[in-house]
C-alpha cells in the first residue's frame, strides 16, 4: 500500500521525479566509471610492469635515493666503479651480481628507416638470466650480433637474421626477445641488447656502470642481500642505492590506488549533489503533502509507515537512478578507459591487447550502483522521519 | 460494553503555550458519553470545540486532567498506541472531507482497513459500505477531485465506518456542502446512530444540531 503510495507520488510529480533520477544517473555515472577508468589504469600498469621479485637493483646513489632504470633520475650521468662493482659481487655471493650498460645511439633498421633506440650491454653469459627470447638465439661469447626488444622488432619488421646498423656498425640480428613489459632494472621491449665486449668495443671501455641488478633467486634472501650490500658498499658514505622490486612495485600500486581514489572522489562529489537533489525533492514532497500526512496519522497510519512510505520515495528514485546509471557506466566507463588508455600508450605497442573490463571494473559499477541507492535512501531519511514525527492535529490544519 | 461509559473526561484541561501567554484551550472540563448516543457541540468559534474533538479522538493529549475511552486511560499511552485506538475505535469525518487524493473513491475507504489488517483484498467491504453511503457504482474509481461535496463526504463516511468504529467524531460534517446535500449527510449519521453508533458532533447550524439527541455548549473552555 505504501509503496503504491509511493510510486503513485512520484509519478504524479514526474519532471521532479525525472530530474532527481537524471541527478542520481549522473552521480552513479561519474563515480561509476571514474572508479572504472582507475581501475583500468591500473590493470594496465599491472599488465605492462614486469613484477621481477627476486631482484635487487643497485644503481649510484643520487641526492634523491633509491632509482630504478625507467626512472627519469637515471638520467643523472654517474655510473658506479668497477672496483665497487666487484664488491657488490662479494656482498651479493652466491647470487649473480649482473652489471648493466646503458646507452643510445641511432639505429638504421634497413628500407631506409632509422631513429634512436636505447643499447643495453650485458655480458653473454648473463642474458638468459635476465631476458628470455621470443625467436632465434642467445648471443655467444665473442659475437657480434644483437637481441632486438619485441616491440621494436615489430615495429620496424626485424627478424633473426635481419641486419641493423648501430650508429654506422653493421650488425647481425641474433634474436628477438620475449616481451618483458616496463621493469624495475632495464626495458628492453624498445632497446637493443649486445654483449658487453660489442658495447664497449663501439663506445669505448667503460669502468664503471650505471646499474646492477643481482638476481637473489630466494625472494626470502632479498632483505640480507641488500643488507650486505648496504654493509659493505656504503659503510663510509652513501655510494650505491639499493633497492628491490617489490618495494618500487609497492609504491607504484600506492600511486594507482591514490589515483582510483581521487577519481572515485569526483564521482562522491557528483553523487552528493544529487544526493542535495533528492534531499530538497523530498523535501518539497513532505511540505506539499503535509495535510494528508496529518489525515494518515488520523486515521491509523503509524509513524513508522509514513517514515516507510517517504523512504520508498527515495529508494526508488535510487534504484531507477541507479540502474540506468549502471547501465551508462558500462558503456562510458569502458569508452573512458579506452580513451585514456590510448593517451597513456600513444606512441607504444604497450597494452595492444588488454581488455578493459575485469571483475574489478563490474565492481566499480555495482559499488556505483549500491552507493546510488544509499546515498538516495540517506538523504531522504530526514525528510521522511520529519513527515513521520508530525503532530496529526497541527498537520491538518495546514492549508 | 463492561459498564463503563465510552468516554469520560474528568477535570480535563489543554493550555497552549504561546509567547504572548498561555491559551486556555479547555478550562477544567468533566464530561461522559455513553455508548449508542448522539451529541451535538455547540458554541462559539475559539471556544475550544475542536480541541474537545481532537481530544475525544486521541489526537491531542490534556494538560491536566484524565481521559478514559471504554475505561481505558489514554493520557500516558505511546503514540503508536494511541494510532491504533484511532485506527481500530474511531472514525473521523471532516469538514473539508480530507479525502487522500492519490486514490480512488474505494481505496480511500479501504485504506484504514488495510492499515488496520495488513491485507489488500479489502475491496469487497469498502464497495459494501460505499453502497450503503448510496454512491453511484461508477463513481468508486474516481479520484476525490472528481467528486462533487456530497460524494465526497460519502466517501468520507464510509472511511470513517469502515472499520466499524465505536465511536464516530464529526467536525461541522455539512459545512461544506449545500443544505439539501447536507440534510441527506445528516440522515446516513442519523441511521447509523440508530442503528447502535455513537456520534459526536461539532457544528454552528443548529437545524444540523436537532439531529442529536443531546447538546454540550462550549464557552470559553468550560461547559456551559
Amino acid at each position: 500500500m505504501f509503496f503504491s503510495f509511493a510510486m503513485r507520488n512520484l509519478r504524479r510529480h514526474w519532471v521532479r521525479s525525472g530530474l532527481s533520477i537524471i541527478g542520481i544517473v549522473i552521480g552513479v555515472v561519474a563515480i561509476a566509471s571514474m572508479g572504472v577508468m582507475g581501475n583500468s589504469i591500473n590493470l594496465l600498469a599491472a599488465n605492462i610492469i614486469t613484477d621481477v621479485g627476486d631482484t635487487v637493483v643497485v644503481t649510484p646513489h643520487t641526492a634523491i635515493g633509491g632509482t630504478f632504470a625507467g626512472d627519469p633520475r637515471t638520467a643523472v650521468d654517474a655510473a658506479i666503479p668497477a672496483r665497487e662493482v666487484e664488491e657488490i659481487q662479494r656482498a651479493a655471493n652466491p647470487h649473480r651480481a649482473i652489471s648493466v650498460l646503458q646507452g643510445a645511439d641511432e639505429v638504421e633498421f634497413g628500407r631506409g628507416e632509422s631513429g634512436y633506440a636505447g643499447i643495453i650491454g650485458l655480458a653473454p653469459d648473463d642474458i638468459p638470466l635476465l631476458l628470455d627470447l621470443a625467436e632465434g638465439q642467445h648471443l655467444r661469447q665473442n659475437q657480434a650480433g644483437a637481441l632486438v626488444g619485441i616491440h621494436l622488432a615489430r615495429e620496424y619488421g626485424i627478424n633473426p637474421g635481419s641486419r641493423i646498423a648501430i650508429g654506422g656498425e653493421d650488425v647481425r640480428v641474433a634474436g628477438v626477445l620475449a616481451e618483458r613489459g616496463i621493469g624495475f632494472d632495464i626495458n628492453p621491449d624498445y632497446a637493443i641488447v649486445v654483449s658487453d665486449g660489442w658495447y664497449e668495443s663501439h663506445f669505448g671501455t667503460k669502468d664503471s656502470y650505471p646499474l646492477i641488478i643481482v638476481r637473489v633467486g630466494d625472494v626470502d634472501e632479498i632483505d640480507t642481500v641488500k643488507e650486505a650490500i648496504e654493509s659493505r658498499i656504503n659503510r663510509r658514505e652513501e655510494v650505491v642505492d639499493v633497492s628491490d622490486s617489490r618495494e618500487m612495485l609497492g609504491q607504484y600500486e600506492e600511486i594507482y590506488d591514490q589515483i582510483t581514489l581521487f577519481l572515485l572522489g569526483i564521482g562522491g562529489i557528483a553523487l552528493v549533489i544529487a544526493a542535495v537533489n533528492i534531499l530538497n525533492v523530498m523535501y518539497i514532497s513532505v511540505t506539499e503533502r503535509i495535510r494528508e500526512i496529518g489525515v494518515m496519522r488520523s486515521i491509523g497510519a503509524l509513524r513508522r509507515e509514513i517514515l516507510l512510505m517517504f523512504l520508498y520515495e527515495a529508494a526508488i528514485l535510487g534504484l531507477i537512478g541507479s540502474i540506468l546509471g549502471g547501465l551508462l557506466s558500462t558503456a562510458f566507463g569502458y569508452l573512458i578507459s579506452v580513451a585514456a588508455i590510448e593517451v597513456a600508450t600513444a606512441g607504444t605497442t604497450f597494452g595492444e591487447d588488454f581488455t578493459v573490463f575485469d571483475q574489478s571494473a563490474v565492481g566499480f559499477i555495482i559499488f556505483g550502483m549500491v552507493f546510488g541507492i544509499a546515498t538516495s535512501i540517506a538523504a531522504g531519511f530526514y525528510p521522511a522521519w520529519k513527515a513521520s514525527h508530525l503532530v496529526p492535529v497541527d498537520a491538518m490544519r495546514q492549508k | 460494553m463492561n459498564g463503563e461509559p465510552l468516554l469520560r473526561f474528568v477535570d480535563v484541561s489543554k493550555v497552549y503555550p504561546l509567547p504572548a501567554g498561555d491559551v486556555v484551550a479547555l478550562d477544567h472540563v468533566s464530561l461522559t458519553v455513553e455508548h449508542g448516543e448522539f451529541i451535538a457541540v455547540m458554541g462559539p468559534s475559539g471556544s475550544g470545540k475542536s480541541t474537545l474533538l481532537n481530544m475525544m479522538g486521541c489526537l491531542d493529549v490534556p494538560t491536566r486532567g484524565k481521559i478514559y475511552l471504554s475505561g481505558q486511560e489514554i493520557s500516558g499511552m505511546s503514540d503508536d498506541d494511541l494510532t491504533r485506538l484511532r485506527r481500530d475505535h474511531i472514525g473521523f469525518i471532516f469538514q473539508q472531507f480530507n479525502l487522500i487524493p492519490l486514490l480512488s473513491a474505494v481505496e480511500n475507504v479501504e485504506f484504514p482497513l488495510v492499515l488496520k489488517t495488513g491485507r489488500t483484498e479489502s475491496r469487497q467491504r469498502a464497495v459494501e459500505v460505499l453502497r450503503m453511503m448510496h454512491l453511484d457504482d461508477a463513481l468508486f474509481s474516481h479520484k476525490p477531485g472528481e467528486l462533487s461535496g456530497g460524494e465526497q463526504q460519502r466517501v468520507a463516511i464510509a472511511r470513517a465506518l469502515v472499520n466499524d468504529p465505536d465511536l464516530l467524531l464529526c467536525d461541522e460534517p455539512t459545512g461544506n456542502l449545500d443544505t439539501k446535500t447536507g440534510m441527506a449527510i445528516m440522515e446516513i449519521l442519523a441511521t447509523e446512530n440508530r442503528e447502535g453508533k455513537t456520534i459526536v458532533m461539532v457544528t454552528h447550524d443548529p437545524g444540523v444540531a436537532a439531529y442529536a439527541r443531546r447538546t454540550i455548549r462550549i464557552v470559553d473552555g468550560r461547559v456551559a
